[in-house]
């Protein structure tokens, strides 16, 4: 499954998906510049990403957990989500992410 | 003896200063006191813990040997008391920034003006200092300070002001709710119509804005004006109204906080990607006297687990006490059969 990144500077990375992998370990592994403090524990919210639109809908739906950590990301936007709450699956083939600003 | 928290501001004299209050400046808090060796440890929060207490307070560990599972903050309040008998002095909600020679040790001074002379430097500082996050507004930076603050130091700086809070937790509401009746107009911003923080604090919250005593914005700042570091109004954002441009002279965004390496890098150690390379008998970096442990250093096979710093932890303070005590003669003891370990622990 491919899990497709725009990193900050607009440069596009098709990235291979993990089956039980979480979005966040896959562009971690890829090197990509996503900070992931807390390492996947829903308590930092630097591993934010934008979804891209066509696929937001397809997501599972946010736990409450996810909802009230964005509360702590800097540029939160409508499509904001944290990537290490997103599992990759093969219904998620194709899975389209930008990373959002970090912290200044 | 007990811990104590020192007032900001003041001159020690110590064996060792630690830079950092993790997990594992306390553990080695422990070992350099069976060594009978004095520390200080400086830290930005206002706590002991690092991580653990600030990123998973509430979250099992597994993996600390012989303890099945504990918490961050479990194993935190375990680490403060085992380290009790030896009397550490903290230094909370403060930066370490500089580090310089003083006579034949070092002189680590905060951003409180706190100086801490020792004859060693031990470095924990972990991922980094946990610091504000500053949201990526175009030119934010150029009001810090004058317009813009992630903390509240003083009251008054905000008195009939028009203040804007950014954010939706318990630092953005508490802070709403403290300066609403001294500033000349308040409003809060925040993305969503629901918020990671106490229902109390939201519900008074909400009941001001009923009152017409503030205004609630669910948006997003997309802009700042004013000039000379002076703000004058907000571009704010959302999907009824699209742009629109409110007044504002102070902004406080609370977004919680992030690690940043800070000023570890300016204290002239050689680092390599953010990271302290040490030896792997001492965890001394390239300075002598000057020891990296936990999460900053790195090394071949380097694993960032709190069991391998505590491990660290240990064979650091057998140099230190070599530096500290030059005319001693180190012995190697076990706790449980030392009757003089024992006495320091308080337990003989
Ligand atoms: C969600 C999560 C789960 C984890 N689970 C485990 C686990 O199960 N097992 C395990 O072994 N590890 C785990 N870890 C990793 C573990 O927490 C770290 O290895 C450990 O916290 C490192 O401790 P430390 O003392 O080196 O640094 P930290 O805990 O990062 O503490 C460093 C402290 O130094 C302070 N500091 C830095 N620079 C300065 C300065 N200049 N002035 C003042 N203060 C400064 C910081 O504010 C911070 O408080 C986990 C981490 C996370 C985030
Ligand atoms: S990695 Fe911290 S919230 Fe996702």
């Amino acid at each position: 499954m491919k899990l497709i990144v725009t990193d900050r500077e607009g440069q596009v990375h098709t990235l291979e998906g993990r089956e039980d992998w979480s979005a966040m370990e896959v562009i971690r592994d890829a090197n990509l510049p996503l900070a992931a403090e807390c390492g996947g524990a829903c308590a930092c919210a630097t591993c934010h990403v934008y979804v891209d639109d066509e696929w937001l809908a397809k997501l599972p739906e946010q736990q409450q957990q996810e909802i009230e950590m964005l509360d702590f990301g800097v540029a939160v936007q409508e499509n904001s989500r944290l990537s290490c709450q997103i599992k990759m699956t093969d219904e998620l083939d194709g899975l389209k992410v930008t990373l959002a600003p970090e912290s200044l | 003896m007990t811990t104590n928290v020192a007032p900001a501001g003041g001159q020690h004299k110590t064996d060792v200063v630690i830079i950092g209050a993790g997990p594992i400046a306390l553990f080695a808090v422990f070992e350099l006191g069976l060594l009978d060796l004095k520390a200080h440890l400086v830290d930005i929060l206002d706590r002991a813990g690092g991580q653990c207490a600030e990123l998973y307070p509430e979250k099992p560990i597994y993996d600390i040997p012989g303890i099945v599972e504990v918490t961050g903050q479990g194993l935190t309040d375990r680490l403060m008391d085992q380290i009790k008998p030896f009397g550490p002095t903290f230094h909370f909600s403060q930066m370490a920034e500089s580090l310089e020679k003083a006579g034949d040790g070092w002189r680590v001074t905060t951003d409180a003006g706190t100086q801490i002379e020792a004859r060693v430097v031990v470095i924990a500082a972990g991922g980094g200092s946990f610091t504000p996050k500053k949201p990526p507004i175009p030119g934010i930076e150029a009001y810090e300070n004058e317009s813009v603050f992630y903390a509240v130091r003083k009251m008054d700086r905000f008195r009939d002001k028009v203040v804007v809070i950014a954010g939706g937790g318990d630092s953005a509401l508490d802070w709403t709710l403290n300066l609403q009746p001294i500033a000349k107009k308040l409003l809060l911003v925040h993305h969503r119509d629901g918020f990671r923080a106490s229902p109390d604090s939201v519900n008074k919250m909400r009941a001001l804005v009923a009152d017409r005593k503030m205004e609630f914005h669910i948006a997003s700042i997309k802009a700042l004006h004013g000039a000379n570091q002076k703000l004058e109004g907000l571009t704010l954002s959302n999907k009824e109204r699209g742009d629109y441009r409110v007044d504002a002279e102070m902004l406080l965004p609370f977004f919680g906080l992030t690690m940043k390496l800070g000023p570890v890098a300016n204290f002239g150690i050689g680092l390599h990607e953010n990271l302290i390379p040490v030896d792997t008998e001492k965890f001394e970096t390239s300075t002598k006297s000057i020891f990296a442990i936990g999460d900053i250093n790195t090394y071949p096979g380097k694993l960032k687990l709190i069991l391998s710093g505590f491990h660290e932890g240990a064979l650091m303070a057998q140099q230190a006490f070599r530096y500290c005590r030059p005319d001693e003669k180190l012995r190697f003891q076990y706790t449980t059969s030392s009757s003089s370990l024992q006495k320091k622990l308080g337990v003989a």
